[in-house]
Order: structure tokens, then C-alpha cells, then sequence
């Protein structure tokens, strides 16, 4: 089973990137997912800089997978969405229709986790258009995930969302800006405070949510390190770690021995919040089973 | 084409000239229908199209008690079709793993009925409506979650969709850009109580309750809330986690989990989105002009007496513009009329309004 390192999906200044990325080129991911899939706003890195950024990345021998945007309102949004579509170097991983319309026929794509394939007719659409990898919507169980592997598509690969903040939500409004009572249009960037977004906790001072501009996460870190062993018995090609900006290079060692078939390293200490795995089992995806 | 002078307009709806180069659209009014009281209802007054789902978790209002059996639609497609009017079946959830087929036999019972489209979110059961049943008309579900023009036309090539229905999240320009690019008829919401997230990528609720939308056909669920009284206060409890709490006095609303107060950086306050419906009636004039086939009033959840106020209101405010587009205003009793059903008692342009962003 390979592992992939998902987008960031935070906004980082540039340096940060840069250094963030820097350390990953070292690390033992073998799929590396760039750009920016929040908000066209977002341009500390143009798409120059990223297909820079992918150049370096894939000399360096990881492969190279450009996310498109999930939530395309504008016609620059579009005009983003073609050229990245059109870039001729990197496979990209389609987050809504717009992308997979400009993919179709075109070239090989990846179905990102947002495109709802939730079923084996689905999934089998998604693999005439030219998937050849898709990514398990968040909220799936492993059991729907047995069945789709059942009848899974020759030449389809499966990738699971395996670490970090669960994106569960896109909104037009922008919650960071609303937060500090700003307009979206003039929201002065504010995002770029929270390393690993806002924290939105219950009136009792429970960790709910998360906020990260339009898209509204889960306070609690998805972890299914104590399952790899289960997602290569289900056929799992790909498991995803989700970016956050700290511990992150332990995070995908501890992964990589997992993958190998060893006892990696405890995640307690290393994750941003307490881990939850319900979607997992078919539960409230906040709920947390310890392995037994 | 330029959007100031000619607009697009469903070939299928009447259209009326305003002047020699410009067209208005007059957009039909597509209402909700939980029940055949509440069709019946909205038929009486003056729904051009009503939307109903079937009593399981093939549609996203799967509530107890609500929806309809084979019979009761059979009965509701007949009232609607002698009054003249259209009825629409809601599979608008998404079979998970192998479990398409029962989702299936739901298309297959709309085109038995003679129903006259589906509205569908899953490209799955999009192929097989199109394939099985090429003379059942296909609108695409908000679900969908196709907020521009690529993904629409992308429908349309793949399954020859006859209308789509536009998420809560673009502002009108950007609206205004969609109808331009495509050739289906754009229907969009224009009452009712607001998804604040893109619909169909929102699975908040499945996350604290494990049912959501898109999997079960429910948001925030009835079977997850649990009140609690503490003297003076109430808490509403959703699987457990509060959701709000609300002071003796304060209006306790049902807790959607996205419309809670709730504390960033030790600050209480709606921090997702208020309590409040949305209310488009004061932009009819634009959505007319920029062609817009259809406007859809949310609340299959809703009592036949809000279906009944709502459709009224809203088919006086249609033909009222249709009958002279210069002068339309909206009416005091008209608002006061809608205000009085809002949830929340709130009202917002949402998206529409760039501001709300």
C-alpha cells in the first residue's frame, strides 16, 4: 500500500510552504497532492509555483498530483480550473464536475474525495471517464467500502482518507472572515492565523468543529493508523494523510512502518487534537474506537 | 449574447416580450409537497410544479411520517395533472456500495406512474434513468452540488438533463453566468429555510449523528435531539453535543447542527449561520431577467398551511411581475405573509446578496 500526502488545505505563508514541502521531499510518501483546493483567494503560491514545487517534488522521485479547487463559483475560477486541467505534466485529482468535464476524454484523472462516488455504478462511470485512482467520500463506512471493492472497476485504484482534520463541509460564506467580522471580498487574509484553522468549541467548551475560510472541518484528527493492516486486506491502494503543521514528518514515518508491517510509533502527542474513527465503523464520524 | 439585452428563457415556459429586443422569462413556481394534503394544496394555489419524494431513504426529507406510497402518488399525479400542474420525484440521496437497485426500482415506479421527471443527484442513477427510461425527464438535484456552467453542460451532454438546480451559493452575477453558458434551464431556490454549505458536500451531520443528508436522507435527525431544562435554561442536545442553549424567553428553534451558537477564540455567537429562511422574492425582477426557468420554494418538511401560504404568495408576486416587470414591487402582505412561516422569523437573500458572504 502506498501513502499519499493529501493538499494543504490550510493557508500557509509562502516560506512555510516552501520549508513544509521541502521536509516532504525526504519523507517516505510516494504520492505528493499540490494546490489549493479551499479558496481562490488564496495566492501565496500561483499555480507557477506549484507546478515548480511538482517539478522539484517528482525529480525527487514522488509522484505528482494536481487538486483542483472543490467549490468553482467564477468564471476566474474556471479559467484557474483550465489551466490547471491543461498543465500536460502532472495527472490531476478532479474535486467537482467542472474539472472532470475538462479531464474527460483528455487524459487520466483522479476522482478527489468530494465528487460523492458512493456506489459501484458510480465508481464504474467514473471509470470510462478516465479515473484511475478515486478517492472514498469521508463519511463511507469500511463495510460500503468491501462492497465497492467487490466490483471494482479494472484498473481502478482505491484511495482512503486515512489522517487528519476531516473537511466535511464547503460554504460560499467564508467562516474565518465572519468570524472577525469581515467581508469575504476584504477578509485581509485572516486565515493565514491559524496554522491548523480556527477552533469552533461547544457553549460547554467541547472541541467541535473547525473553521478554515469556506470549508468547515472536524475539531477531532480521522485516524485510521490502527487499521492499515485492515485496508490492505480490503485492497486499498492509497492510504491519504492530511496535512497539518506540525509533527508532520514523524506522522509519515509512524505511517510508513505501519504500511511495512511494523508497530509504527504512538501518534498520542503528534496529532493537532484527539483522534476519532467512526466513519470508519459505520458510526458518528466523531466517535473513537480504540484498536482491541 | 449579452445578458443586457436578450435573455434565455425555457423554450417550455411562456415568455413574454417587455420591448422589441428584450425578452423576460417568466419563471415557474416549483413547490414542495411532504404529503397529498399538502400537494393539493400547493396545486390549488397555483404551483406550477410540485416536488414529492417516497416514504424511504431515497429522498433527503426522509422523515417519519412524511412522504408518499405508490397509491398516494398515483392520487397526487392525477389531482396535479387535471389542474394543469407537474409533479416531480425527489432520489436525491445516494445509494451506497451495492445498494442502487432499490434506488432503481424508485425510477422505475416514477416512470411506471407517469411521473413527469425525477430529480436525481447520483450520476449512477442518472445513467440508468437514461438509458431505462429515455422519455423520463431528468432535472439535476442541488445535491448535485454543480455550482457552474462546466458541470452543468457536463450532465447534459452525459444524460440529457432538462433542468438543474443551482446550489445556495453563487451571488446572482454569478447566476447570471450560468444561464448564459448553458443551454438548461437553471432553477434555483426562492424561499425557505437555508443550507448555509454547498448541498450534497456537507456531511456535518453524519459526523456527529452517522446520518447525513447524502447517506440517509436527514439533517440534524429528530432521533438525535434531546432537550434538557437546567432551571431557567434549555439546552438542545444533538447525539449529545450541545448545540444551543438558549436563556428563559429566548425563541428555542429545532438545533440544525450548522445554525447553533457556538464559541470561537471566547466569543459566543452564530458562528455558521443564523437561524433564518431565505427570502428572494424582493430579487424576482433580476432572476426574471437573467432567465432563470424556475424558482423552487423549500419544505417538503413543512405543514399544508405553510405550503398553502407560500405558493399563494409567491404565484401573486410571479404573475404580478409577469404582468407589468417595471412596476413590480413586493407587496407589505406579501412579506408579512412569508414572515410569519420563515423559520427563525428571519429573513436573507443569502448568496444572492454578495454581502452574505
Amino acid at each position: 500500500m502506498k501513502l499519499s500526502l493529501g493538499p494543504v488545505l490550510y493557508y500557509w505563508m509562502r516560506e512555510a510552504l516552501m520549508d513544509f514541502y521541502a521536509g516532504i521531499a525526504d519523507s517516505g510518501v510516494d504520492i505528493v497532492y499540490l494546490g489549493e483546493v479551499v479558496c481562490s483567494r488564496r495566492h501565496n503560491l500561483r499555480l507557477d509555483d506549484w507546478l515548480g514545487l511538482a517539478r522539484d517534488l517528482s525529480a525527487g522521485g514522488k509522484q505528482v498530483v494536481l487538486s483542483s479547487q472543490a467549490l468553482i463559483e467564477s468564471e476566474s475560477d474556471l479559467k484557474a480550473l483550465r489551466r490547471i486541467a491543461a498543465n500536460g505534466d502532472f495527472t490531476v485529482e478532479a474535486n467537482e464536475m467542472g474539472a472532470v468535464r475538462l479531464l474527460t476524454g483528455r487524459v487520466p484523472f483522479v476522482a478527489g474525495p468530494h465528487l460523492n462516488i458512493y456506489n459501484n455504478e458510480t465508481l464504474a462511470w467514473f471509470a470510462e471517464l478516465g479515473a484511475t485512482r478515486y478517492v472514498l467520500p469521508l463519511e463511507l463506512s469500511r463495510d460500503t467500502l468491501r462492497e465497492l471493492q467487490a466490483q471494482r472497476p479494472e484498473g481502478m485504484q482505491t484511495e482512503v482518507f486515512a489522517y487528519g482534520r476531516m473537511p466535511l463541509a464547503f460554504s460560499a460564506r467564508c467562516f474565518t472572515a465572519r468570524h472577525h467580522d469581515l467581508p469575504k471580498d476584504d477578509c485581509q487574509f485572516r486565515c493565514l492565523d491559524d496554522a491548523d484553522g480556527l477552533a469552533l468549541q461547544t457553549r460547554e467548551h467541547t472541541p467541535f468543529l473547525t473553521l478554515n475560510g469556506i470549508q468547515t472541518q472536524s475539531a477531532l484528527v480521522y485516524d485510521l493508523s490502527d487499521s492499515i493492516e485492515e485496508l490492505r486486506s480490503l485492497g486499498v491502494d492509497v492510504a491519504r494523510i492530511s496535512p497539518q503543521s506540525t509533527n508532520m514528518l514523524a506522522i509519515i514515518e509512524s505511517f510508513r512502518e505501519r504500511c511495512a508491517g511494523r508497530p509504527g510509533a504512538s501518534l498520542d502527542g503528534l496529532r493537532v487534537a484527539p483522534p476519532c474513527n467512526g466513519y470508519w465503523y459505520g458510526v458518528p464520524g466523531m466517535e473513537y474506537r480504540a484498536p482491541a | 449574447m449579452t445578458s443586457t439585452v436578450v435573455t434565455l428563457c425555457d423554450p417550455r415556459t411562456f415568455c413574454k416580450p417587455v420591448s422589441p429586443t428584450r425578452i423576460v422569462s417568466i419563471p415557474e413556481l416549483v413547490c414542495p409537497a411532504g404529503n397529498l394534503p399538502s400537494l393539493k394544496t400547493a396545486v390549488d394555489n397555483g404551483a406550477d410544479w410540485v416536488y414529492m419524494g417516497f416514504k424511504d431513504e431515497t429522498n433527503a426529507r426522509n422523515f417519519a411520517g412524511l412522504n408518499f406510497d405508490a397509491a398516494s402518488a398515483g392520487e397526487g399525479l392525477r389531482y396535479a395533472h387535471a389542474a394543469g400542474a407537474k409533479m416531480l420525484l425527489a432520489i436525491n440521496t445516494f445509494p451506497q456500495g451495492q445498494a442502487a437497485p432499490r434506488w432503481q426500482r424508485a425510477i422505475d415506479g416514477a416512470a411506471d406512474l407517469g411521473i413527469d421527471a425525477v430529480i436525481l443527484a447520483d450520476a449512477g442513477l442518472m445513467r440508468y434513468a437514461a438509458e431505462r427510461h429515455p422519455r423520463l425527464r431528468l432535472h439535476l438535484s442541488v445535491q448535485t452540488s454543480a455550482t457552474n456552467y462546466e458541470a452543468i453542460n457536463f450532465y447534459h451532454e452525459r444524460f440529457g438533463i432538462s433542468r438543474a438546480v443551482l446550489p445556495r451559493v453563487l451571488s446572482l452575477a454569478q447566476v447570471a453566468d450560468v444561464v448564459k453558458n448553458t443551454p438548461v434551464p437553471i432553477e434555483v431556490f426562492g424561499f425557505g429555510s437555508l443550507c448555509v454549505m454547498v448541498e450534497g458536500r456537507c456531511a456535518l451531520s453524519s459526523y456527529v449523528t452517522g446520518e447525513s443528508p447524502n447517506t440517509r436522507g436527514v439533517c440534524s435527525p429528530a432521533k438525535a435531539v434531546r432537550w434538557e431544562k437546567h432551571g431557567e435554561t434549555l439546552d438542545a442536545r444533538l447525539n449529545g453535543i450541545l448545540i444551543d442553549r438558549f436563556a428563559a424567553g429566548e425563541n428555542a428553534g429545532y438545533p440544525t447542527l450548522c445554525k447553533g451558537r457556538f464559541n470561537v477564540e471566547d466569543e459566543t455567537y452564530y458562528a455558521i449561520e443564523e437561524p433564518s429562511s431565505l427570502n428572494a422574492m424582493a430579487l424576482l425582477p433580476e432572476l426574471a431577467n437573467i432567465g432563470i426557468a424556475a424558482i423552487k420554494i423549500e419544505g417538503r418538511q413543512r405543514s399544508p398551511a405553510y405550503v398553502a401560504a407560500v405558493t399563494r404568495i409567491w404565484r401573486a408576486a410571479i404573475d404580478a411581475h409577469a404582468r407589468n416587470p417595471a412596476r413590480f414591487a413586493v407587496q407589505a402582505d406579501w412579506a408579512n405573509g412569508l414572515a410569519r412561516v420563515a423559520e427563525g422569523q428571519q429573513h436573507t437573500l443569502g448568496a444572492y446578496h454578495r454581502k452574505w458572504k
